[in-house]
């Protein structure tokens, strides 16, 4: 399969921040390829040098064939980019936007109407309103609309979904799902660990590296550890009793449970007495299934350990 | 081409959507002209006049009376020195002294004349030469009336004037050049500056470089609107200046556009330039506001003279365009010289906008920093 992106060993320093620290990955053709990581972890700044926006300090990436920082003018043909903040004139209205983009990008909204056709058609009855006055859903949509009119080979979404409605974001990834079939690749993050299971292949990234690089079943399948949900009425005094629990490896809350890891594989006998000396009689204690961030959090604390 | 076309259709649709742009373009270039015009063309009344009257016969009581009658002079003092006339002038109490000289009816009727002056506060350029103008034409009212009444007689009296403070005078009609020099490079500078920022900071800057349009473009069609709304600018103050005030071009008027036409370039380039260094937009505003209007208003000569100031600023002005423009357009306008008369600031200006241009271009990042 033919590889969008080849990157090896970009790093990318701001005075004495470091935000990428020598990363590499690969991109598939036609895939959507997930970055998944908390804020500041360097996803902006490396979609900012896949866009050619910024210059690595360091390492070399190939996008589309072309050296990122030698073919920047190649590239920015073939780029559809979607910035984390949408990049709209608000002054201008649905339709004005779209066909201002498609100008700049030498083609006409008629001449790729079948792409956007989807995304397009449920704000396409707004087309006069100014875009300013759009929900954040729309503007989500008018936004990768204008991203997608120059019908680009490598599409790249910085946090697509980022303050959008729920029913927005399902939307979204479905019509992400679509354009596998124009054969166009993207390239999303997204601080929302649900939506990595939407993806293809996820890269979990934080402070400036990646932790994996795995399609999401085998990601939540190499979690290492026997997870046991703890509920509790009293949530937040739970939390702290598990974390003070010797044999407690992690302990992170999530919905309303806390989802624990234990250094013993029964560790049930001795969480059971610990937790009723300390005055908390109402648990319940279930053995489950790890999710993505389950593993997402289990790569940061080993990371964290490393550093150390 | 198709690119450019979309992106110059954008930039009016930005200016055309937002009032307050189209406020600053069109209506402070019309107030300007129209606050500046009517504050110096405004009518003398109850001008308050003093007397120094070293002869006091019918004749002196005769011409202050037919003054004082008139509804532009009240008479204010009669002055017994002339030591009088400078401290009356500095309380502001008289705008003008008026001096008959001694023996001045009997000079009148033996030798046919006689001294008189008119002397003005010209701190205040514009109300000293109508006091004058006033004065004068009394004067010669009375000249007139007498030589009816002795007829055949040779009698004149010629009024000396004197303007004290300002003694050049300089011309009220100077507010027109000052005008078009200080919007024009509010408007061109001040706005093309805010309209790149402005794409910097709502991020859609981001999209545009990643766009394959190139930086050229992106001035050109940052540059385009402006430099054609300018240019009607330049039109529209031209002609209210002429039907509002009665102000015409006396110089050639293809010039005087053409010249405008440099102007106008040289201040969207100091635009571009200002906003390749500032990162928002008011930085921009700020620099454009600080470093451009005020020292046009200040050090281009369109207010204070530059003789009359320091020697450090008349150095800095040497580097300030505006001082060009200002030079080349009175020309233009009110001696009616032509090109050459101003071809020396014509080709600085040329330079200047060459510099800037080469400069700006160079600057604009092809990349985020």
């Amino acid at each position: 399969m033919q590889k969008v992106i080849e990157a090896s060993g970009i790093a990318k320093n701001f005075g004495n921040t470091q935000a990428l620290r020598g990363i590499s990955f690969d991109v598939n053709e036609g895939e959507i390829f997930g970055f998944i990581g908390p804020d500041g972890a360097g996803k902006t700044t490396l979609f900012r040098i896949i866009t050619t926006l910024y210059l690595p300090d360091e390492g070399s990436m190939t996008v589309l064939g072309v050296d990122c920082v030698k073919g920047y003018r190649k590239l920015r043909e073939n780029i559809g980019y979607m910035p984390g903040r949408f990049s709209l004139y608000m002054d201008l209205s649905v339709e004005e936007n779209l066909r201002f983009y498609a100008s700049v990008f030498g083609t006409t909204i008629e001449e790729n109407y079948e792409l956007i056709k989807d995304i397009y058609s449920h704000i396409e009855p707004f087309k006069t309103r100014l875009a300013g006055q759009l929900s954040g859903g729309m503007k989500q949509k008018l936004a990768l609309s204008c991203a997608l009119i120059h019908k680009p080979r490598l599409l790249v979404l910085d946090e697509p979904t980022t303050g959008v409605d729920a029913v927005s974001r399902t939307e979204f990834w479905e019509m992400l799902g679509k354009l596998k079939a124009h054969n166009i690749t993207v390239v999303v993050s997204t601080p929302y660990m649900d939506e990595a299971t939407k993806c293809d292949r996820v890269a979990l990234i934080q402070e400036g590296q990646i932790l994996s690089v795995n399609p999401p079943e085998v990601l939540k399948d190499s979690f290492t550890r026997k997870l046991f949900y703890v509920k509790a009425s009293d949530k937040y005094n739970l939390l702290k009793i598990l974390r003070s629990f010797p044999l407690t490896i992690s302990a992170y809350p999530f919905g309303d449970s806390i989802h624990t890891t234990f250094s013993k594989d029964n560790p049930l006998g001795d969480l059971n007495e610990y937790l009723l000396s300390k005055g908390i009689n109402d648990f319940s204690i279930s053995e489950g299934r790890a999710g993505i961030e389950d593993r997402f959090l289990e790569l940061m604390g080993t990371e964290s350990i490393h550093y150390q | 081409m198709k690119r450019f076309h979309g992106f110059v259709k954008k930039e009016f649709l930005h200016i055309f959507r937002d009032y307050r742009t189209l406020v600053i373009l069109f209506g402070l270039p019309v107030a300007e002209i129209l606050i500046f015009g009517f504050v110096i063309s405004m009518e003398i009344k109850d001008a308050g006049i003093a007397f120094l009257d070293l002869s006091k016969d019918d004749v002196t009581q005769k011409i202050s009376d037919k003054m004082c009658s008139s509804d532009f002079f009240r008479k204010v003092e009669d002055l017994q020195s002339y030591h009088d006339i400078d401290m009356i002038m500095k309380t502001g109490r008289a705008k003008a002294v008026i001096v008959f000289g001694e023996n001045f009816g009997r000079d009148l009727v033996s030798r046919g004349e006689a001294d008189m002056s008119i002397i003005t506060d010209a701190s205040e350029p514009n109300t000293a030469t109508l006091i004058t103008n006033y004065a004068s034409a009394i004067v010669s009212d009375f000249n007139m009336e007498y030589r009816e009444k002795n007829s055949g007689a040779k009698i004149l009296v010629s009024p000396e004037v004197r303007m004290f403070y300002n003694p050049e005078l300089r011309s009220h009609f100077m507010f027109v050049p000052g005008v078009i020099t200080f919007i024009l490079i509010l408007i061109c500078a001040l706005m093309t500056s805010i309209t790149i920022t402005r794409e910097k900071e709502f991020g859609t800057m981001e999209v545009l470089l990643v766009s394959p349009l190139k930086p050229s473009q992106i001035i050109l069609g940052k540059v385009m609107p402006y430099f054609i709304l300018s240019f009607i600018n330049v039109l529209l103050i031209l002609l209210l200046s002429r039907i509002a005030f009665d102000l015409p071009v006396k110089g050639s008027l293809s010039l005087l556009l053409a010249e405008s036409m440099l102007y106008i370039l040289m201040s969207l380039s100091l635009g571009i330039l200002i906003s390749t260094v500032s990162k928002t937009m008011q930085q921009a505003i700020f620099i454009s506001l600080v470093g451009l209007m005020l020292p046009t208003i200040l050090l281009s000569g369109f207010i204070f003279p530059l003789e009359n100031m320091p020697r450090v600023y008349d150095v800095v002005a040497y580097f300030l365009p505006p001082r060009y423009y200002i030079t080349i357009i009175k020309n233009i306008m009110i001696k009616g010289t032509g090109f050459f008369s101003v071809w020396k600031e014509t080709l600085i200006l040329t330079i200047m906008t060459l510099f800037f241009i080469v400069l700006s271009v160079r600057k604009f990042k092809i990349r985020l920093q």
